[in-house]
């Protein structure tokens, strides 16, 4: 004889999955048809140094920063864009240029640079990033870390076409 | 009120300040900040201390201050905080001038800083307020009010300004301390309620 195996943890997982799919299949005609253009965040452009060199690392490292670039309407990810990063880490102030530094995204669109950790500064511990290549428009973006202990952080764009 | 009492009340409230103030002094975040910005974030302790003293020196309850004097502390409590105030932001804005302009126009994107850039208009407030109050002739029934209700927009928005703060400050020595000013402004408010309405009633009996 076959024992039931429903658990209750078997019966929370498959709730909320459903739940989440049910609610995701809601929201999803909207995101599919139409990647809307991330906006700049207020306080985004804040200490903001134009033309960060590309860089391998900023700094010594140990945290990682990462994200990706999309096509605004079709949502086509966006290779060789330059994100350029900056934050009050362990080794210096958002106003310090070597706290300053770029990279480009792979050929999924994704970005990932590794940074000092950043440290909680005027209040909250938070990153900068921008988007200022001029094919798109301009984006500046001010992600807040959950944690102060967290030793990474993402952050999205979505670009729209000049 | 005996000298046992008086003592164990001045130790408390010491403590209450003191405390909060070796525990930032001891936070890992300084290690990673200019003078220019520590000495930012401790004027604003600093001020934010001192609004635990300035409800109970205006009622003179105070062990060992009387009344009179009391008032005469607490006006320049009330200069100094205000100091406190300028020196806290003026530290702030040469470290990020952006962050600090944001604040000041009321569109930073952190939620506890327009919680005090209100607190500190109303400091401005209050202390004009005291510097004109003859010039301005208000009559002392909506002195009172005016004062009590700037003094009110100064701790409410100071704790929750720092509550909503991720910064040096430990995060338990912290919300003992904005208890205590919540606490000590509302006993004042209470108190100072009482004296007035007995107050009226001597006055009446007369």
């Amino acid at each position: 004889m076959k024992r039931s195996q429903m658990s209750r943890r078997n019966f929370l997982a498959g709730t909320t999955a459903v739940l989440a799919t049910s609610v995701g299949g809601l929201l999803s005609p909207a995101l599919a048809q139409d990647f809307a253009p991330t906006r700049t965040m207020p306080g985004g452009a804040n200490n903001y140094i134009p033309n960060a060199p590309l860089v391998d690392r900023i700094g010594g490292g140990g945290f990682w920063m990462t994200g990706s670039v999309r096509r605004a309407g079709d949502g086509v990810p966006l290779a060789g864009q330059r994100i350029q990063i900056w934050a009050h880490t362990t080794e210096g102030h958002e106003r310090d240029p070597h706290s300053h530094g770029a990279t480009l995204t792979d050929e999924n669109g994704e970005f990932r640079l590794e940074m000092p950790q950043i440290v909680p500064a005027f209040g909250q511990p938070h990153g900068h990033l921008a988007y200022d290549s001029g094919d798109f428009e301009t984006v500046f973006l001010r992600p807040i870390m959950p944690s102060a202990s967290d030793t990474t952080l993402s952050a999205h764009f979505i670009l729209k076409p000049v | 009120m005996n000298q046992a009492r008086s003592v164990v009340v001045w130790i408390v409230l010491s403590s209450l300040v003191i405390i909060p103030l070796v525990a930032a002094a001891l936070s890992p975040l300084l290690a990673w900040r200019q003078p220019i910005y520590i000495g930012a974030g401790f004027a604003g302790i600093f001020a934010f201390a001192l609004l635990l003293f300035q409800p109970l020196l205006a009622i003179g309850v105070l062990p060992g201050i009387s009344r009179l004097r009391g008032r005469l502390i607490h006006q320049w409590v009330g200069i100094s905080l205000m100091l406190a105030v300028v020196a806290h932001v003026i530290g702030l804005w040469v470290t990020s001038p952006p962050d600090v302009i944001d604040a000041l126009l009321f569109r930073s994107p952190t939620p506890f800083s327009a919680w005090g850039v209100v607190a500190m208009w109303a400091v401005f407030a209050s202390v004009c307020l005291v510097f004109f109050r003859r010039k301005l002739r208000l009559r002392p029934g909506r002195w009172r009010i005016v004062h009590k209700s700037l003094a009110t927009v100064i701790v409410v928005g100071s704790v929750v300004h720092a509550v909503l703060i991720e910064g040096t400050m430990e995060i338990i020595t912290k919300s003992v301390l904005c208890a205590s000013v919540l606490a000590a402004l509302g006993f004042a408010l209470g108190t100072a309620h009482t004296q007035r309405n007995r107050q009226i009633k001597r006055q009446s009996r007369t």
